[in-house]
């Protein structure tokens, strides 16, 4: 059975370790916040300017001033700071941030990332991204394996514009857990169910398989 | 004390000219100078570039200039959520500059500190870096990128007084207090402007220096783009 987002979500969170802190893109990346191990210290990062993220506010108790990336309204947690955007940057690019999570509509073999414009269609802009990708050690992306018209989206090379260059380390999505490696994408972990030629038949890159492939645990 | 106090929005916006390029401060709706945008909007000042890590939403912010046809170029991040932005852009009425957010805020940043330029990973191998130069250090490539040069810097604070000294709330700071200084002149408008002598000098996050006028917003509407909440258990 392919994961739901919610799956995705909790397996990234598998990789988020003691004293992290962590940079969560829109979309899956932001549920992964809601399934991190609670007996680990862990402090999310959004880059609008805020560091001790804590979850959504009861009703009635939203501050339209604080708010994370994604726009939406959320509080902090004790020990939690406020800075200005560049400030914020200059964490990011100094490498402070240890974990940086963010979806894509393709990735490549060799770690390239698109995920900021479809040319002649949709245009949003790369927000944060680039700056991300581009700064972070640790990048892991959550994704769907195919689109839905079930083309891949994992490739041997990017065909959208590019939001960074082999920046990659891991990609989970609804099928696998892929690794990023010198030598292109090593499949490390199916889901549930799901079996090897399925994965196979469902990626256009090339995949290295060594030996029996675990399904995932939670 | 050397005052920055102009009595009301239209004081605070004298010399706004078409063809002038503006900053605008705020992060989606967070933060947004409202009343100085709403003031803008009852003007005939048009092809205006606009420098904004967003475009705001059709009926607010960003949107009301733009609805109105008041912005020739937009350099920004992030423009998703605005249908009127995007018909522009894709009719190709509206000219538009992506540029990673922390470069962008970085530009800003280097106008306000005085520094022409700056090497940044971000963008490097991507369209982004066309016709920039690229160097490497440290072993990793990076691209220059030039601070901006604005006419105005346009900023909301959520405390300010006579002198100019801003404090802000939570994440509205963004990009707020990288423009503060970065334009020709920068307006302030705040929700509370106080006495001075009120505002502790070691909680000021921007020195008065940075702003030349500064005046209390008739109304802040504080619309809240994403309002997602939890329910008690």
């Amino acid at each position: 059975m392919a994961l739901s987002k919610e799956d995705i979500a909790k397996r990234i969170a598998k990789e988020v370790k003691d004293r992290y802190f962590v940079n969560l893109g829109i979309g899956i990346p932001t549920l992964v916040a809601n399934y991190v191990r609670e007996d680990i210290a862990v402090e999310f990062q959004s880059e609008n300017g805020v560091l001790g993220m804590g979850p959504f506010p009861f009703a009635g108790e939203e501050d339209a001033d604080i708010i994370n990336a994604g726009k939406q309204t959320i509080t902090t947690l004790p020990g939690a700071s406020f800075f200005d955007s560049a400030f914020s940057f200059g964490m990011i690019r100094s490498q402070k941030v240890d974990l940086t999570i963010l979806g894509a509509m393709e990735v490549s073999e060799n770690g390239d990332i698109a995920n900021w414009k479809i040319p002649g269609k949709m245009v949003k802009g790369m927000g944060g991204a680039m700056d991300l990708v581009a700064s972070a050690e640790n990048i892991i992306v959550a994704m769907m394996h195919v689109n839905k018209a079930g083309e891949s989206k994992i490739l041997k090379k990017c065909t959208l514009p590019l939001t960074g260059v082999g920046c990659v380390k891991k990609v989970v999505t609804e099928l696998a857990v892929l690794e990023v490696t010198k030598n292109g994408f090593k499949l490390l972990e199916r889901a549930p169910g799901v079996s090897v030629e399925h994965i196979i038949a469902s990626t256009e890159a090339n995949l290295i398989i060594e030996g029996e492939i675990p399904e995932m645990i939670f | 004390m050397i005052t920055k106090k102009v009595n009301n929005v239209h004081e605070a916006i004298q010399g706004i000219e078409s063809n002038m390029t503006i900053m605008f401060g705020g992060f989606g709706l967070c933060g947004i100078p409202e009343n100085t945008i709403a003031a803008l909007v009852n003007t005939t000042i048009s092809d205006l570039t606009c420098i904004s890590n967003n475009a705001g939403v059709d009926d607010f912010g960003l949107g009301l200039l733009l609805q109105k046809k008041q912005i020739k170029k937009m350099i920004s991040s992030y423009v998703g959520e605005n249908a009127e932005f995007e018909r522009q852009m894709l009719s190709g009425e509206l000219e538009v500059e992506l540029t990673p957010q922390g470069t962008l805020a970085e530009r800003c940043r280097a106008a306000q500190a005085g520094i022409p330029a700056f090497f940044t990973p971000a963008g490097y191998g991507t369209e982004v870096a066309e016709g920039k130069e690229a160097r490497e250090f440290n072993g990793k490539m990076h691209i220059m990128e030039e601070a901006f040069k604005a006419d105005f810097a346009i900023v909301k604070a959520w405390k300010g007084d006579e002198a100019g000294n801003l404090i802000f709330k939570g994440t509205a700071r963004n990009f707020n207090a990288c423009m503060a200084g970065a334009g020709k002149i920068t307006i302030a408008e705040v929700e509370e402007l106080v006495p001075v002598g009120t505002l502790d000098p070691n909680q000021i996050h921007i020195p008065g220096i940075m702003v030349q006028r500064i005046f209390q917003g008739e109304k802040f509407e504080k619309r809240i783009e994403q309002r997602t909440v939890r329910v008690k258990n």
